[in-house]
């Protein structure tokens, strides 16, 4: 049990290209720092206008990435508004369904407010959409843990092939792809300086 | 980390933080309505009992439900090993019934090492004869870290944590598995006990040893009271239970002679009067009941490791 | 099988001096020796670079017939003893039933002999029954056609202070020897291997060296006092050799033996858990293993006895505690020798001979067997390759019916090429030869 943190951003943690074990090429940065900044203001703005004002909303971001993000549209949101915005992190690694094809990964944590999920907006957060099965095992485990009034999703960006009837709701960049490359998030509190890098990918599967 | 969870002294320390890093987030979730977690659906994990231990068998079963593995129970009474089966005969029976992990209690020394060399499945000791019971000493390393732990609770290792164990070490799996994993984990051990019932060779342990339980408890952090057994009596080991009692068993007295924040332990089950008074058992500084959730909590982490990844490809030890 | 006509001609060995002779074997004894020998009809064999050893004895063999013939047999036994090169071995007394009546130790001594592929001398209980509580009809059995001379409870202590004495008094009448299995039975209850550091490690009972040391001396004393001949059986530790290089040093008529996987292995092996590695007497340490090895250099201990001990796979393959002790031995115990002796200058192949066969057969009282060879003596030889390049050994080639080998996959020196039981070749390159 070769447990590792699973922070590859590589959206979905779907297998196949783009795992672990990848060294990219050539990167591209498609998103600068400043517009990762703008991203996540417009949508905080937009949760805030499709929540009417964020009555009983919760964000939640999927460790790791998703987390930091949670807290950014937190922040942002709260401060158009005048008052906090709860946030909270969600780790859905025991509820995913690719735990065979790879060691198993240590733990992320799971920060809810005390209150609970019951009769909430929820919003998952995360950093990548690709295949969707992140969010379908995010959404099991809300089941798990409550009974929220709905369920909504916002993500940096979402790179398309979705094996699973899955949309977000907010979307920072659509950025189409191929299979064959690789999208790595990269955020000041994880990695030193935000951006979103598309990369070829070369390393061998994992 | 191995394959199998035969021996805390097999243990690296990267391994035992994570396996306590991820009993932690799993004690987290053990207060929720749903405690149940889809991950191990469709693993089977079989629970191999030579030995009565309704209390370890319970806890494994409860980690496996929990991860909602199929659990097959079998206890040596009233099966075919009382009928005089091998144990080699009865692991290719669990291997042939598709056990993904067996979870063993055995009374002999070594058995699960055999029963690794035997089956393709992950095997998980829980407790064999007098060598170890890893899974005692993890969750009693995750009680300890959870009162004790440094800066954040729950965190990191055990350094500089001073660690009394008291009693029977020599017949003890439970001490061999802790001073282990303790040593492992960055604590010091010292163990307190009558001569006779310590090792031959225990000064080449990586701990030290008094026969003066007085002396060591104001220096300790810990106190871990070991079960003594009745029947050590009647073998030379000590004169008589009253006199055990007298110098190595742990009274309110000798409770207050602990630094203000030093916990006590018991594996359990205890002799009440004997090695730890009643009062002692029940004080707020006792973790028993603690150590018990916290079984729960650990032996997922183990399970959940061992069986929730890819399976790696080689041949069993 | 009668085949004592048959006539060969030994060319070039080296016998256990160093010196280079050819060896006429006829009727059953060496007819001649010399160099340039020659005799018509003879068959010829090149001995050049082996070594020509006095056929080797053991006194200390477990053949398991009658009653444990899935274990071995004294066909299967004799064939292994044979191709390790043994032309005798001392069959042991715990069988089933026990070797404690004339009747058994008869039958076990004509079964070797119709075996044929070596002598096979019963040993006989000291005890009825090997129950420590009263004394077996001792003179019995040395009156019977097999004419015990060994008495053993192997397996088992002759614990009690006065039956040890009284049995020690008795077989003066003979010229016995009782060989004890020094083994103090209070302080080894359940134990499981060597008391130390190891067994401290791995949960497993010890089984401490004073537990062997206590009796040893105490029947050192035993036979000093009522002046008779005490063999030890598979001395395991250094304290033990010291004891009896004192008991020695007096001039009281105490004699050894050493098993070779206790001058070769340790009880780390039992890390493992594997019960290949069980045995009783446990391995020990490296510091038992020097003594032992100083022990048998000097003569303390007298010779190299394997304790051959056949079990089923059934008995090893289970949980340690579950599993029976004893190792097989015949088959590599000269190879583990050179191993453990010559190969560290310790023993030379006078030294081998005299340890492996002059000195057993003079303890078991053989007649025939540990005649160095020499014009006139019996032809049991033994023809061994000390620079046969290291073989692992491969339990599932041998003859023994069991397994159990502790060497399984040791890289061993030396080859027995031929033994010769009275002129008559039992085995022959490397192979029996029925």
């Amino acid at each position: 049990m070769h447990a590792r943190t699973d922070d590859g951003n590589t959206g979905d943690g779907n297998t196949g290209a783009g795992q672990d074990g990848e060294s990219p090429g050539s990167c591209k940065r498609v998103l600068e720092p400043a517009e990762v900044r703008r991203v996540l203001t417009r949508i905080a703005h937009e949760i805030l206008e499709r929540t009417h004002g964020a009555d009983d909303i919760l964000l939640l971001g999927i460790p790791t990435r998703g987390v930091p993000l949670a807290q950014r549209l937190a922040g942002r949101a709260a401060e158009f508004e005048g008052r906090p915005v709860p946030w909270g992190s969600l780790d859905v690694t025991m509820y995913r369904d690719d735990l065979r094809l790879r060691p198993a990964r240590a733990l992320g944590r799971t920060e809810l407010p005390v209150d609970g999920i019951d009769g909430k907006t929820i919003v998952i957060v995360d950093d990548v959409l690709y295949s969707g099965r992140t969010v379908r095992a995010a959404l099991d485990a809300l089941t798990d843990l409550g009974r929220p009034r709905s369920v909504q999703l916002a993500v940096l960006v979402d790179r398309g092939h979705r094996e699973l009837p899955i949309r977000a709701d907010y979307v920072g960049k659509n950025l189409p792809t191929s299979q064959r490359e690789t999208v790595r998030v990269h955020l000041a509190e994880t990695d030193g300086e935000d951006a979103v890098l598309l990369g070829e990918w070369k390393g061998a599967l994992a | 980390m191995n394959r199998h969870l035969i021996a805390a002294a097999d243990l690296s320390r990267d391994d035992a933080l994570l396996i306590l890093d991820t009993a932690e987030e799993l004690a987290r979730m053990s207060d929720r309505p749903i405690k149940k977690l889809p991950t191990l659906r469709g693993r089977t994990v079989v629970n191999l009992f030579f030995e009565d231990s309704t209390r370890t068998r319970i806890s494994f079963e409860a980690a496996a439900k929990r991860l909602s593995a199929d659990v097959i129970n079998f206890s040596a009474k009233g099966s075919s090993v009382a009928k005089g089966e091998s144990l080699k005969d009865t692991a290719l029976t669990l291997e042939a019934m598709g056990a993904d992990a067996v979870v063993i209690r055995h009374d002999a020394s070594g058995a699960p090492h055999r029963l690794a060399g035997w089956i393709r499945g992950h095997v998980i000791n829980a407790g064999d004869g007098m060598h170890e019971h890893p899974t005692q000493a993890l969750l009693d390393a995750f009680t300890i870290r959870r009162r004790l732990g440094g800066g954040r609770s729950g965190a990191g290792g055990l350094d500089g944590v001073r660690v009394t164990i008291v009693g029977d070490v020599l017949h003890s799996r439970v001490a061999r598995s802790n001073i282990a994993l303790l040593n492992i984990l960055g604590a010091g051990v010292t163990l307190v006990a009558p001569p006779t019932l310590l090792p031959i060779a225990v000064d080449g342990w990586s701990c030290e040893v008094s026969y003066d339980l007085d002396a060591v408890l104001p220096k300790s952090d810990v106190i871990m009271m070991l079960r003594v057994q009745r029947e050590r009596m009647t073998a030379a080991y000590f004169p008589s239970v009253r006199e055990y009692s007298r110098r190595y068993g742990l009274d309110a007295g000798r409770m207050a002679m602990l630094p203000e924040h030093a916990i006590v332990m018991h594996p359990g089950p205890m002799n009440r009067g004997v090695e730890i008074a009643a009062e002692v058992a029940d004080s707020p500084r006792s973790t028993i009941v603690e150590q018990v959730a916290n079984g729960v909590s650990v032996r997922m982490a183990v399970l959940y490791l061992l069986l929730g990844g890819a399976e790696l490809t080689g041949e069993p030890r | 099988m009668n085949r004592a006509a048959d006539t060969w001609l030994i060319r070039k060995a080296t016998l256990p001096s160093g010196q280079s002779t050819d060896l006429l074997l006829h009727d059953g004894v060496i007819a001649e020796t010399g160099t340039r020998l020659a005799a018509a009809g003879a068959q010829v064999l090149d001995a050049d670079g082996l070594i020509a050893l006095p056929g080797l004895v053991d006194l200390h063999t477990h053949l398991r017939e009658p009653g444990r013939e899935d274990a071995e047999t004294i066909g299967t036994g004799t064939r292994a003893a044979a191709l390790g090169g043994y032309t005798a071995v001392h069959a042991m007394a715990n069988t089933e039933p026990v070797a404690d009546t004339a009747g058994v130790v008869e039958q076990v001594w004509r079964l070797g002999r119709e075996a044929g592929h070596c002598d096979v001398q019963p040993v006989g209980a000291v005890t009825l029954g090997l129950g420590g509580t009263r004394l077996a009809e001792l003179g019995a059995m040395a009156d019977s056609a097999a004419r015990v001379r060994v008495f053993s409870d192997d397996g088992h202590c002759v614990s009690d202070p006065l039956l040890m004495r009284r049995a020690l008094e008795y077989v003066k009448a003979f010229d016995g020897v009782i060989a004890q299995h020094a083994q103090e039975p209070r302080l080894t209850e359940g134990a499981q291997m060597n008391e130390g550091a190891v067994s401290g490690r791995l949960g497993l009972a010890g089984w401490p060296a004073v537990a062997e040391e206590a009796i040893i001396a105490r029947d050192c004393l035993l036979a000093a006092h009522v002046g008779s001949a005490l063999h030890v059986c598979h001395v395991s530790t250094a304290g033990s050799v010291e004891i009896i290089r004192w008991a020695k040093s007096k001039g009281w008529r105490v004699t050894a033996e050493v098993t070779p996987h206790h001058l070769l292995l340790t009880d780390e092996l039992a890390e493992s858990y594997d019960p290949i590695y069980k045995v009783n007497p446990p391995l020990r340490t490296a510091t038992d293993i020097e003594g032992l090895r100083a022990g048998l250099a000097d003569g303390t201990i007298d010779c190299v006895a394997t304790d051959h001990a056949p079990h089923p796979s059934e008995a090893k393959d289970t949980e340690w505690a579950d599993a029976a002790f004893g190792m097989t031995g015949l088959e590599v115990a000269l190879r583990a020798v050179q191993q453990a002796m010559v190969e560290t200058g310790l023993l030379d192949w006078a030294g081998v001979a005299d340890r492996m066969s002059v000195r057993p057969a003079a303890i078991g009282r053989l007649g025939g067997h540990g005649i160095l060879p020499a014009a006139g003596g019996p032809a049991n030889l033994t023809l061994y390759d000390p620079a046969a390049a290291p073989e692992p050994v491969d339990p599932a080639a041998h003859a023994s019916k069991s397994r159990n080998s502790p060497f399984r996959g040791v890289a061993l020196p030396g080859h027995v090429v031929a033994t010769f039981l009275r002129g008559t070749a039992t085995v022959l390159d490397g192979k029996a030869t029925s």
